[in-house]
């Protein structure tokens, strides 16, 4: 084992841990407030690199190749049109599916999610083919070299880990200080106390969905420019896996959720690469067990006493 | 006036409906077959529908009886049904007639996946709710994942285990059954519709009867109050785990069925979607109401095929009715608004939502 493999595998490592961690977001905002596991969040991926790709790919060809705003222009606007359609998405896709279902028994609203999934897979299965689509990454292909060229690291990895970051600083800085925030982790504590108090519940779960949404986009974007094949399958595989780091973390808690995230992908990727290329599911999940039945909340989860 | 009945007369007329929906089922398939009044794709599915009953009905047991959301069965049935395949090639010598060989493939299945319910149930009965779900889906792909790197070979020595072809290292006339990725091939096909139409009911008398026993009337106890039921002195781990080893035998022998109905298998066909479609057999079917998880896994395993006409847009009306169903039977604003309109349907509907709360 040298020691810039190591590095090598550190640096993809957090890399792919940076857009679970992303995806996990969604997953364990959502939980912490509606209770729900939204098994459509993988597929709101999905749609967000679609959008993506189809505004790079027609913005491109409106600059000269080569040129500094043929690379930034295109994405961009890519990245902020994702954005947008996504947060659209769920915000419909929560008013009409889920808020119905507000006083249902969970396995109901579990069901509407898996539909909505199925939905969203076949709805864009027919709107865009099945054939696969190459994605160009967001950030161009370059990379940069370390350590005398020992080391190579792309871009698109440096902007994924960065892009993590300022979304983990600035939804600290959302939850703890903005009125919005302190609205979500009211509902998420008690939603009748809140309701009490004078918070819109309604208000606040449809901007928690907002939220993750476009976090979706981004992840969906930072996802495709990692591993460039979009198909609608895309984003269910990545949305299982983000889930597992959700409730690894501990779900319903935010920077949980981070770490299971960044855990979730140094698992994989050191298991690819010094264990097996094969098990690496079976090892991931593995994990998941045993944190599980050490800590039966996850990692940073809230223990609550059950009352009888 | 329909006279009270007692709640064992009822539960025998409503077990008598149940076994007599099947039978009749049967007999009419059975009928339209003979006649050759099927077309081709209804005839190949015919095993499928019996094989998938018998995974709706054994979630049932976990999900609606027992109320442990479980998103890893079909792990147990791709344990069941690579086993079965395995016995099938290996007892092929020593078991030359067909049914039999079937009857100790299913047995094989059924033991091996149980085996592996009992190692599971372990960890996963510790946890609650929606972990115990996420434990359920890791353990589900976990067994897709080894299940996928595994090659098993049978030769005069036995069985072979390995990861690789050439590490299993057959003797001569050996034959290497199970092929990582590639799944299994190449082994004789014994399921048929009458075997999967007997399986179906030994699964209905083994379910039913379990569920209208003190075991099973222990298992119900737990799902309403766990807490007040472990007070009065009923074992949790006990009866849960009865529940779920049950549940995953019966769906071991469904993959066994399953698998020697097609001449191949592969271990992605048992994905978590696998596990997720038979959870909506039971759901839409009705939470611990077994003789609904039979008529909405045989209506939803051929509603794909009827829609085939609309080809390209089979699964998304599929999705729609899924989110509809859903819509209708759960939300209150929607029972009112319906309830206001059309009064009928929604005493209907309402008096169905009530059960499903009670349930």
């Amino acid at each position: 084992m040298n020691i810039t493999n190591l590095l090598f595998n550190l640096v993809n490592g957090i890399s792919l841990g940076s857009v679970y961690a992303i995806i996990a977001l969604g997953y364990t905002m959502v939980y912490g407030i509606a209770k729900m596991l939204n098994f459509a969040h993988g597929d709101v991926i999905m749609v967000g690199a679609y959008i993506c790709f189809f505004t790079m790919s027609k913005l491109s060809s409106l600059f000269a190749p080569g040129s500094l705003a043929a690379t930034v222009v295109p994405s961009l606007a890519g990245v902020l049109l994702a954005m947008v359609v996504c947060t659209v998405l769920g915000v419909v896709i929560e008013r009409l599916a889920y808020k119905p279902l507000r006083q249902a028994p969970s396995l109901a609203v579990l069901i509407t999610a898996i539909g909505v999934s199925y939905f969203l897979q076949n709805s864009a299965l027919l709107l865009w083919g099945s054939e696969p689509r190459i994605f160009t990454s967001i950030v161009g292909s370059g990379s940069i070299q370390l350590f005398g060229g020992q080391l190579t690291v792309a871009y698109t990895t440096i902007v994924t880990m960065l892009t993590c970051v300022v979304i983990m600083v600035a939804l600290t800085l959302f939850t703890g200080g903005t009125k919005m925030g302190k609205a979500m982790r009211a509902c998420s504590e008690d939603k009748g106390a809140a309701m009490l108090m004078g918070i819109d519940v309604n208000r606040t779960i449809s901007m928690t969905f907002a939220i993750g949404s476009a976090l979706a986009a981004i992840a969906g974007a930072l996802l495709c420019s990692a591993y460039p094949t979009l198909m609608p399958t895309t984003g269910s595989l990545p949305g299982i896996r983000a889930f597992t780091a959700a409730v690894f973390g501990g779900i319903g808690s935010i920077p949980g959720a981070m770490l299971g995230g960044i855990l979730l992908g140094l698992i994989e990727t050191f298991t690819k690469s010094y264990i097996t290329t094969n098990l690496y599911d079976a090892v991931v999940f593995g994990v998941l067990i045993v944190v599980l039945l050490v800590k039966p909340t996850g990692l940073l989860g809230k223990q609550i006493r059950e009352k009888v | 006036m329909m006279k009270q009945l007692s709640p064992a007369r009822k539960r025998l007329l409503d077990n008598a409906l149940t076994y007599g929906i099947v039978i009749v089922a049967y007999l009419v398939l059975q009928l339209l077959s003979g006649a050759e009044l099927l077309s081709s794709t209804m005839e190949g599915l015919l095993i499928p529908i019996c094989a998938y009953v018998i995974m709706a009905v054994s979630l049932n047991l976990v999900v609606g009886i027992s109320g442990e959301l479980s998103l890893g069965h079909a792990g147990f049935m791709s344990v069941g049904a690579f086993s079965g395949v395995v016995a099938n090639v290996a007892l092929q010598q020593l078991i030359p007639v067909n049914s039999l060989r079937l009857v100790a493939a299913l047995a094989v299945g059924a033991v091996m996946a149980g085996f592996a319910g009992f190692i599971i149930g372990i960890p996963v009965l510790r946890l609650r709710g929606d972990y115990l779900a996420i434990v359920t889906l890791a353990f589900g792909e976990i067994i897709k994942n080894v299940i996928n790197c595994l090659y098993i070979g049978v030769d005069e020595n036995g069985i072979h285990f390995a990861t690789n072809q050439a590490a299993l290292a057959l003797a001569e006339g050996g034959k290497a059954v199970v092929k990582g990725p590639m799944g299994a091939s190449g082994y004789t096909k014994l399921s048929s519709f009458t075997a999967g139409f007997i399986l179906v009911l030994i699964t209905l008398v083994i379910v039913l009867n379990l569920v209208h026993s003190r075991a099973g009337r222990a298992i119900l106890a737990l799902r309403d109050n766990r807490i007040a039921a472990e007070s009065v002195g009923i074992s949790a781990t006990k009866y849960k785990m009865m529940a779920f080893v049950t549940s995953s035998v019966l769906a071991g022998a469904a993959g066994v069925l399953y698998a020697l109905s097609f001449g191949s298998i592969a271990a992605k066909k048992f994905d978590f979607n696998a596990s997720i479609l038979v959870l909506v057999y039971v759901v839409l079917g009705g939470l611990g109401n077994i003789r609904g998880s039979v008529i909405a896994a045989a209506l939803l395993v051929v509603l794909p095929e009827l829609l085939r006409e609309f080809y390209d847009y089979r699964m998304l009306v599929y999705a729609i009715v899924l989110i509809l169903v859903m819509l209708l039977t759960n939300s209150v604003g929607i029972r009112q608004f319906l309830a206001q309109r059309f009064v009928r349907l929604g005493r209907v509907l309402s008096k169905r939502a009530m059960k499903g709360v009670e349930n």
